[in-house]
């Protein structure tokens, strides 16, 4: 964290297939502390998958990820947690039939000096962290299942913010959410940033990306077109990169 | 970034109780009552009266509510009940295990043999060290055949269904090749203890030892619970609530100690008894109570403890998770591979302490013992409000649903229907009440 130019996690040459598909072919992206760097493609791109071999989801077939320049084992997701790297999927990976708490700490629960799991102490802290995040959320005896989508995605949002990440993975995190919420979402990426925490961010809004993103990685067909400082490109730029898979201008490259 | 100092000065939580909807809609509020445990122990007083007053009018006795059956009955419930505490957790995480019976004769001619022809010239007839070994040796078969099942559905990714399918049939031949086909007895006489009867169950005083322990603990739990609301600011529940159920509670408990202590033994064994042990016999004549039968009492524990492993553990919490949503549980670190081994092996160690139960209580050891027990442990389950979607299911639901099965049959039996009445029913009961606890989820919703 100390030294700027060593990137927080450089993935390289990620390859990855599932029965000939080559969902991610020799992707390799990079992430510095307090930087947003925001993925974009098609759906089927492989921008999900790519993040979710980070997030110890899928294990890659080749290529290597590090993390503050050390070679990283990342193999499941308890790995990736190790390494304090937090994900908000895209299907936001909750279960329905659990209450907000205990999705919230599932795998990390608290404990009494028992070994039994505290519940009203989880309560008591999801109470705390949804009135900063959602300040209307209530429903915290009912199972997530009961929830809007909005109020879902913040329970998954919740999840990622409260173990205090150092690399933190955003699927289409406003996919469900009101203009409302995605303004607070916006805001809590700038507040994260602000602290040095490093986000991968992907979105379907260009314009999101444009405000919200220092560089944008777009993928198509599994492949990387490139990857482009934000500040240097216009929404147009990123569409044909998008939609045609033409990099503007390879000064990047 | 979190901040759990401030966590004990901040305000109460949540939204007051509401004064809406009538008296009982209020009641169940107040109290936080789960409507389904009140509608199963409905249907089970509906079940037990309708029986007794049918046996009334048309037999001119009233078999059903008295010490007697109902003592046997709770004898009766123990091993299903048991393996359906295992049950919940196979089901609740999408899987299913139909070879529980025939891992159950597995297990009990593994401790037929070991107490019978193995440890006896060893160790000299009646060792009091025998029946400890023989129980570990089923138990531990139990859990070994189960963890297999486990490994086989997780690691080797064949289908519950088809693996405890295949089980059923292997460790019934299993079962047969170890024993030949005959029976194995006599057992151990304290392993047979384990299986009830007058003298395995725990008499007059040890069952109001038994109570008393049950009424300290339910006390113990209400106090806790409020001090644990306290400690965070949360909505109580109104004191009057917790006194109400602490004290319905205690009813019960002592209530079914009176119970099972008004049952007394039969004339010919307090004779034997007598003359074994030369005791005066006043002239009003020896009234000796059973008290709570030993195989209620390990149903008891187990239920208390799979309670405890399912609430207010880490695993009980990821087997929920599982259930509810398997990628999420992947996801969130949770070795689904691995818990999917120890359900299953649990299941099988559950299946090899019922087994000690069956095989105790017939007092030998034969291949066919457990025979179409999965289908009744299944429908237990069910019964009691286990969701084959997965995700939704308790401990306390499949011991009612045993129990209410155990008891339907019991029943058809005292008013004198025959077998196969006693099958359509049963097989009636399964479905109708899995159709019940649809709508009952629907409208909950
Ligand atoms: N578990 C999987 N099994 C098989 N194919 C997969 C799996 N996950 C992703 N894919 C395939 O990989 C490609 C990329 O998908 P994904 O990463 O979800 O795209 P994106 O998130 O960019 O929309 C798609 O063709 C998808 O069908
Ligand atoms: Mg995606």
């Amino acid at each position: 964290m100390s030294n700027t130019n060593t990137p927080l996690v450089e993935m390289r040459d990620i390859c990855i297939s599932f029965g000939g598909v080559h969902a991610v072919d020799h992707v390799s992206v990079e992430l510095h502390p307090g930087e947003v760097v925001g993925l974009l493609g098609h759906n089927g791109a492989g921008k999900s998958t790519l993040i979710k071999i980070l997030s110890g989801a899928y294990a890659m077939d080749s290529g290597e990820i590090l993390i503050n320049g050390e070679k990283a084992e990342i193999r499941n997701p308890r790995d990736a947690r190790s390494y304090n790297i937090e994900t908000i999927y895209q299907t936001l990976a909750l279960a329905d039939n659990l209450d907000t708490a205990s999705n919230l700490f599932l795998g990390r629960e608290l404990v009494t000096p028992f070994g039994l799991v505290d519940d009203d102490a989880m309560e008591a802290e999801a109470r705390e962290i949804m009135a900063r995040l959602n300040p209307n959320f209530q429903k915290f005896n009912d199972p997530v299942s009961a929830l809007s989508g909005g109020q879902r995605q913040s329970v998954a949002i919740a999840r990622a913010v409260y173990f205090n990440a150092q690399i933190l993975i955003m699927d289409e995190p406003t996919a469900a959410l009101g203009p409302h919420e995605t303004q607070m979402v916006s805001e809590l990426i700038q507040k994260l940033k602000a602290e040095g925490i490093g986000i991968f961010l992907i979105s379907h809004d260009i314009h999101d990306v444009m405000t919200l993103c220092d560089r944008a990685s777009v993928m198509k067909n599994g492949k990387l077109v490139g990857t482009v400082d934000v500040d240097s490109v216009t929404d147009d730029d990123l569409l044909s990169m998008i939609i045609l898979g033409k990099h503007p201008h390879q000064k990047e490259a | 970034m979190s901040n759990t100092t401030e966590t004990k000065t901040a305000p109460p939580h949540g939204l007051p109780p509401q004064d809406k909807g009538g008296p009982l809609a209020r009641f169940l509020k107040a109290t936080e009552l789960d409507t389904r445990l009140l509608g199963m122990l409905g249907a089970l007083a509906l079940i037990w009266i309708g029986f007794h007053v049918y046996g009334a009018v048309f037999n001119g006795f009233g078999a059903f509510l008295t010490p007697r059956n109902l003592w046997n009955l709770s004898v009766q419930t123990s091993s299903i009940g048991i393996m359906a505490c295992g049950m919940v957790l196979v089901i609740v995480t999408r899987h299913i295990d139909l070879s529980v019976g025939s891992v159950l004769g597995f297990c009990a001619v593994v401790m037929g043999v070991t107490q019978v022809y193995v440890l006896p010239p060893l160790m000299g007839v009646g060792h009091p060290m025998i029946w400890i070994i023989a129980v570990i040796a089923g138990m531990i078969a139990g859990t070994f055949v189960g963890a297999i099942h486990g490994w086989l559905i997780a690691y080797r990714a064949i289908p519950a269904f088809i693996v405890t399918l295949g089980g059923l049939l292997v460790w019934r031949g299993v079962a047969f090749l170890i024993t030949s086909g005959e029976t194995i007895s006599p057992v151990d006489q304290t392993f047979k203890l384990l299986g009830g009867g007058p003298y395995g169950a725990v008499g007059e005083v040890g069952s109001w030892i038994v109570g008393a322990l049950g009424c300290i603990a339910v006390v113990v739990m209400v106090l806790n619970s409020r001090k644990q609301r306290t400690r965070f600011g949360f909505v109580m529940r109104s004191v009057w609530a917790d006194y109400f159920i602490g004290g319905i509670s205690c009813a019960a408990v002592i209530g079914s100690v009176l119970l099972v202590n008004s049952y007394p033994w039969p004339k010919g064994i307090v004779k034997r008894y007598v003359a074994e042990t030369g005791i005066e016999v006043p002239a009003e004549g020896l009234f000796i109570s059973h008290g709570f039968a030993i195989p209620v009492l390990i149903l008891v524990v187990v239920v208390i403890c799979m309670t405890i492993l399912m609430q207010r553990t880490r695993f009980g919490r990821y087997v929920y998770a599982i259930g509810g949503n398997p990628e999420a549980a992947t996801l969130s670190g949770i070795n689904t591979k691995w818990m999917t081994v120890k359900i299953f092996a649990l299941m099988g160690f559950l299946t090899g302490l019922s087994a000690v139960v069956a095989s105790a209580r017939l007092g030998s050891a034969t291949n066919a013992l457990g025979t179409l027990d999965e289908l009744y442990v299944i429908a237990a389950a069910v019964i009691g409000g286990t969701s084959l979607a997965g995700g939704i299911g308790t401990i306390y639901g499949a011991v009612l649903g045993a129990l209410v099965m155990q008891s339907l049959q019991t029943g058809m039996v005292l008013i004198g229907f025959d077998a196969a009445i006693q099958q359509i029913v049963v097989g009636a009961v399964l479905v109708f009440a899995v159709y019940l606890d649809n709508l009952y989820r629907k409208s909950a919703k």
